[in-house]
């Protein structure tokens, strides 16, 4: 249960409402930066201080909290994360995606469909796309005032003169309603399609760089890219080695000293559901099938 | 949500935290969905002409960071200064074009949208919030001819309010805040006990 001596999730009520002012707004301007006044956080900068306080500002007693670091919900950030909120809110939690109403991820998003009605909160880095282009806040901000993003194609193009494709992978700029250009965070770009059209609010929180934006659901996400050059994601030559899905983001493992790998889904809870359903992949455990819901990375 | 007399003093809200973070959602459920219409859990009384709804977004919202610009209707009434005074901690404007929030008691009264802070290019963001109390607030059919009907950020197709009364040109004004995007003001509308809210983001069709 909650813990006595603090505020309901944390954060006192004035700045809840700060942080909530900017999420309004966030909302309201798709794919805007809006700044707020970021708070310091018990971990940090790094550790996703900007999503804990997004989700701080809106988590109430009947949510439901996932919380992923790089697809996986059992790795430091997302423990201590989930850990925080279970004490400062006594809300549950669970790794479930399906379960969640609200999901916040580091660097992912879940394989299994977002749903009407669920809020994914991002933790985010940096989240001025121009920002390697262009250092000064006074320049991008008016870059993106006039919807100027010639920077960022002749940063593409560029790529695509020296390697002969688009090689950004991660964290690949997308523009968000027509309009502005946004950092989706350094989620692989395998990801990207899955922002667009999604049912679910997608909220993105940076505590560093004191900026909140947003997604609303039902909002065109297009990732940049050339009529000749079409955006594409990553394709894995093989499945998952544990539980035999394909076309999901896999996590290179490496196993011995002699070249000995595999590849097993990033989406550790997706990877568990697959294999309690009875899915075994090439160098799933023998007897994977006859013990459902066994936890484990291929470690 | 927590059932709440109004004190003569003391918050508004019960237990704070929790009702600030049920209304809150409700809020951003419906500015994240155009056009959907969700009961806004108040119980608790005002005095009029601030209805329970206006009062519940300001307390919710609203304090000393963010000023707060009311209508003619509201401010004559010195019960619902005080009201709000007492629990927002607002600094009242009387420009709508200095306020982050405003209230509106007398839709058909009010300022044209254009009166309000629409922000700058560089931040947006610095724009008024109207809200609007208003006797009628249902569902409609896109495209049905006395409802607003959008489309945007937020929106699966096309959204439809009937929602009332509204100034004569409220599609006009509203295709105008559209034209300013990203400046503009976002609207939210509250009726009795329910809420909803047309973005700056939304397209509003059929100007007449």
């Amino acid at each position: 249960m909650s813990t006595t001596g603090y505020n309901f999730a944390y954060l006192d009520e004035q700045t809840k409402r700060m942080i909530r002012r900017a999420i309004l707004k966030a909302i309201a301007i798709p794919g805007y930066q809006v700044p707020f006044a970021s708070r310091e956080m018990p971990m940090p900068y790094g550790w996703g201080t900007g999503g804990v306080q997004v989700t701080a500002a809106i988590i109430g007693h009947d949510d439901v909290l996932k919380v992923i670091d790089q697809g996986s919900d059992d790795t430091t950030n997302a423990v201590s994360i989930r850990k925080f909120f279970a004490k400062t809110a006594g809300v549950a939690t669970t790794t479930r995606t399906r379960e969640a109403t609200i999901i916040q991820t580091r660097h992912r998003i879940p394989e299994a469909p977002l749903r009407e009605g669920q809020i994914i909160v991002y933790q985010v880095p940096i989240p001025e796309p121009l920002r390697f282009l262009e250092p000064r806040e006074t320049e991008t901000r008016r870059l993106h005032a006039l919807n100027d993003y010639g920077l960022m194609h002749v940063k593409l193009y560029e790529d695509i003169a020296r390697h002969g494709h688009i090689a950004t992978t991660y964290a690949y700029p997308v523009q968000v309603a027509g309009r502005y250009v946004m950092d989706p965070s350094p989620i692989p770009k395998f990801d990207n399609p899955k922002m667009h059209m999604s049912p679910a609010l997608q909220l993105f929180g940076a505590g560093r760089e004191k900026r909140i934006y947003a997604v609303p659901p039902h909002t065109p996400v297009k990732s940049l890219d050339f009529d000749d050059h079409p955006f594409a994601v990553q394709h894995f030559d093989k499945p998952c080695a544990l539980c035999g899905a394909e076309r999901v983001y896999l996590d290179e493992v490496v196993l011995d000293d002699r070249g000995g790998r595999m590849f097993v889904c990033s989406d550790t809870d997706y990877c568990e559901e697959r294999r309690a359903q009875g899915h075994a992949g090439a160098m799933a455990p023998d007897g994977a099938r006859a013990q459902p819901g066994e936890a484990g990375h291929g470690r | 949500m927590a059932g709440t007399e109004v004190p003569a003093s003391g918050a508004a809200l019960a237990d704070v935290a929790k009702s600030a973070q049920a209304i809150f959602r409700t809020l951003v459920d419906v500015l994240a969905r155009p056009g959907t219409i969700r009961p806004l859990p108040v119980n608790f009384i005002t005095p009029a002409p601030l209805t329970p709804e206006l009062a519940a977004f300001a307390v919710t919202m609203v304090d000393q960071e963010a000023p707060l610009w009311l209508d003619a209707r509201l401010a004559a009434s010195e019960a619902a200064l005080r009201f709000l005074r007492f629990h927002t901690g607002a600094r009242l404007v009387s420009a709508p074009s200095q306020a982050s929030f405003a209230l509106v008691g007398d839709a058909l009264a009010m300022p044209e949208l254009q009166a309000f802070a629409q922000g700058t290019a560089d931040y947006p963001d610095a724009s008024t919030t109207v809200v609007i109390a208003v006797d009628h607030l249902a569902p409609a059919s896109p495209g049905a001819r006395a409802a607003l009907t959008f489309a945007g950020p937020g929106i699966d197709g096309r959204a439809a309010l009937s929602v009332g009364p509204l100034p004569l040109n409220i599609r006009v004004q509203m295709a105008e805040n559209r034209a300013r995007y990203p400046r503009g003001v976002d609207c939210f509308f509250v009726s009795r006990g329910h809420v909803a809210a047309i973005p700056r983001s939304a397209t509003v069709f059929g100007e007449d």
